[in-house]
């Protein structure tokens, strides 16, 4: 199958172009016509099958690719749901019933949307801890993970959003504690709160001004950040389970040794990954949709209430790590900026980790045992933020989050005194 | 060679965990025999099977004679109804659908809300989605466990929904219970000890038409035709997701056998 000559060099078929030159693309007709006219032949060439990535990516590597596939298959989904949804406080319960039981695969559109959006919070927590495994928020793509993060930022917007639109009672309760957290913002708190919900309640204006969010703002910024993402990336390379820079240490052609072109390896490698993760989604679409009532809760087939209020009130797994450290707190605006800070240590972590090795491979016990707590605690937090907020669950809160934060905090520290490993020259890569 | 964890195969490992703990909690265990006892009602399941399209059909009759006097299913339409449970439509017309209604109509009840708030304090809720709301084992707990309660307005209490709104409409099948109650000891908060009176069985003071199992039988057709109502589809799904599925696996293996082939040439 594969060719010999692309097989023995390891060298992709379109040869990146030396600077400034123009490319003179020898296929003829339509595809030359359009290549005059766009430069389509360079951007497979410096993006495709020109740019170089490690050759030791391992499982890790799969879920930013499947990230942009969740991306994609939840605005497809999403453009097909807003075709019979009607975002009004009156109508928007039954619309989606509509969708469920009437529309022509209403339900199969439907269940991807809502298995998706939590598919694409599974696929990006495993992505950013592939990048806290391996260090691939360091010098120099300290702005990648920036922006990443913001990506993070403006995905839990979208869902939260997205989550209110059904208008079940959940979506109403759920919208009333998150909103009210911006409350507890200093001065302009209450006016604050009353200005995103465009009215005295969670109403029929709120869920209008979120449907306009969910479906345009906030998926154009998502999509640029995303871009600016992947642009950044680029730029600086990927990184790898060993940390290394494999810019370093180039071959004769001035590619790097370790390196090998994105198209057609890791183009194969993915589609490997989406049959795999395309798999697991459709076991739940088709058999656990609901996901016992975590990615489509039981109060939520119940149409928004004000007057009843479900037995616990939380929001979606993919927020609760942020919920329970709210609650752990006993006074409401000290957690809701405990809460903000918790994000904030992410965003600020690659000026935190002094480290001179950026993998955990080649890191100390130190650094492998609070790797070690900060998942433990993560996870802790987010079983934790399900439960009620009430006796041992709160202890066990309040230590989860110290564990949390203990990771970012103490990190300038224990880094910089843990003895690492030496760092090999060249990538370990065993070939299969 | 350093050390390392064996963090490659991670997230493979955690999927299955979930995978395996999502299917353990789906399959209920049922020790064969046991007749499960009034105490543990809260356990009672209604072991609910939408592939049996008699029990279904039974059900849906049911609901027309017990339920739509008060209740709806306002998302189903009778002709949907007739089609998944297998109803011809003559017998639809003359024994389910309510003189006057068309087959193409959604199943709504007669009862006026305003008047049902006057009689009951509260609009007895639609039944489309309660299944899925509530689940359906609760819902049979709920209709097995009504008794008699002269202190409530209608004559009757339930265990699973105490100071419910909804009169015993299932008396005359079921027959009139009465709460038999035990007295233990438990140790309050403040240490002392503290005689508490809990549920121990129901007895029967006046029986009704249907023996226990029928009535028992009777109960569970109900809730599972509200299951099937609830997620009318669900059956259709799941037949449909083997295909998918045995399509993706085939789709992953070509894919899997392409990557071998290009990555052979990477040493």
């Amino acid at each position: 199958m594969a060719t010999t000559e692309r097989g023995n060099e390891l060298r992709a078929p379109g040869e990146p172009l030396p600077p400034g030159a123009t490319p003179v693309s020898k296929k003829r007709g339509f595809w030359a016509w359009l290549n005059k006219r766009l430069p389509l032949d360079e951007f497979i060439a410096n993006q495709l099958t020109g740019y170089y990535a490690p050759k030791n990516f391992n499982i890790w590597y799969f879920f930013g690719s499947l990230a942009m596939l969740v991306l994609v298959l939840q605005l497809v989904t999403g453009i097909f749901l807003a075709m019979f949804y009607k975002p009004s406080a009156a109508h928007a319960f039954d619309s989606v019933q509509f969708i469920m039981r009437e529309v022509d695969w209403g339900w199969l559109i439907r269940y991807m949307h809502s298995t998706g959006a939590s598919a694409f919070f599974v696929v990006v927590y495993l992505h950013m801890f592939r990048g806290l495994m391996y260090g691939s928020y360091r010098e120099p793509r300290e702005l990648l993970w920036l922006v990443g993060m913001l990506v993070y930022l403006a995905l839990m917007a979208e869902a939260f959003m997205g989550y209110v639109l059904p208008w079940g009672n959940m979506s109403f309760w759920g919208a009333q504690v998150i909103v009210n957290i911006f409350g507890t913002v200093p001065a302009i708190g209450p006016g604050l709160v009353q200005w995103l919900r465009g009215d005295y309640g969670i109403a029929d204006a709120t869920l209008n001004r979120f449907f306009a969010l969910h479906v345009a703002a906030v998926p154009i910024i998502l999509l640029l950040l995303v871009m600016v993402h992947l642009v950044a990336l680029r730029r600086t390379g990927s990184n790898n389970p060993d940390g290394i820079e494999i810019k370093e240490r180039t071959g004769a052609n001035g590619k790097p040794l370790d390196g090998i072109p994105f198209h057609p390896y890791y183009t194969v490698k993915d589609i490997v990954g989406v049959g795999v993760f395309f798999i697991i989604f459709a076991l739940i679409v088709f058999y656990i949709p609901t996901f016992h009532g975590l990615f489509l809760e039981q109060p939520n087939f119940e149409p928004a209430n004000p007057l009843s209020t479900p037995a616990e009130i939380h929001p979606v797994w993919y927020f609760t790590p942020y919920y329970a450290i709210l609650r752990a707190v006993p006074n409401k605006g000290m957690g809701a900026l405990l809460m903000l800070l918790a994000l904030v240590s992410l965003l600020v972590l690659p000026w935190l980790d002094r480290s001179p090795v950026k993998s955990i491979r080649y890191k100390g016990w130190i650094c492998r045992v609070m790797l070690a707590v900060f998942v433990i605690s993560f996870v802790g937090l987010g079983y934790l933020g399900l439960q009620p907020a009430e006796g041992v669950y709160v202890i066990l809160a309040r230590i989860f989050a110290i564990g949390y934060f203990a990771f970012f905090w103490l990190m300038p520290f224990y880094s910089r005194i843990d003895r690492v490993k030496p760092v090999p020259e060249r990538v370990v890569y065993h070939a299969h | 060679m350093p050390i390392r964890l064996p963090l490659r195969r991670l997230p493979a490992l955690l999927l299955i965990a979930a995978l395996a703990v999502g299917a353990a909690s789906s399959t209920r265990v049922l020790a064969a025999g046991e007749a499960p006892s009034d105490a543990d009602w809260q356990s009672w399941t209604a072991n609910a099977n939408v592939t049996d399209v008699a029990s279904l059909q039974r059900g849906a009759r049911d609901f027309v004679g017990y339920c739509l006097g008060c209740h709806s299913l306002k998302y189903e339409r009778w002709s949907r109804l007739g089609e998944d449970l297998q109803i011809p439509k003559a017998l639809l017309v003359k024994d389910l659908i309510p003189p006057g209604e068309s087959p193409a109509g959604y199943i709504t009840s007669p009862m006026i809300e305003s008047d049902a708030e006057k009689w009951f304090g509260k609009a007895p809720p639609d039944l489309s989605l309660m299944a899925r709301a509530r689940g359906e084992d609760y819902l049979y707990q709920y209709l097995k466990t009504f008794y008699v309660d002269p202190q409530r307005s209608t004559g009757a209490n339930n265990l699973a929904f105490p100071q419910s709104a909804m009169p015993d409409i299932v008396a005359s099948l079921q027959g009139l219970e009465l709460p038999v109650y035990r007295t233990v000891e438990t140790r309050g908060a403040d240490g002392q000890m503290v005689q508490e009176q809990v549920f121990d069985h129901f007895k029967q003071i006046a029986p009704g038409s249907m023996t226990p199992q029928q009535f028992d039988q009777f109960v569970h057709d109900i809730v599972n035709f509200l299951d099937y109502v609830g997620d009318p589809q669900q059956e259709m799904r799941r037949a449909m997701g083997v295909w998918v599925i045995l399509f993706l696996l085939a789709f992953t293996w070509l894919a899997w056998l392409l990557k071998r082939e290009f990555w052979k040439d990477v040493k």
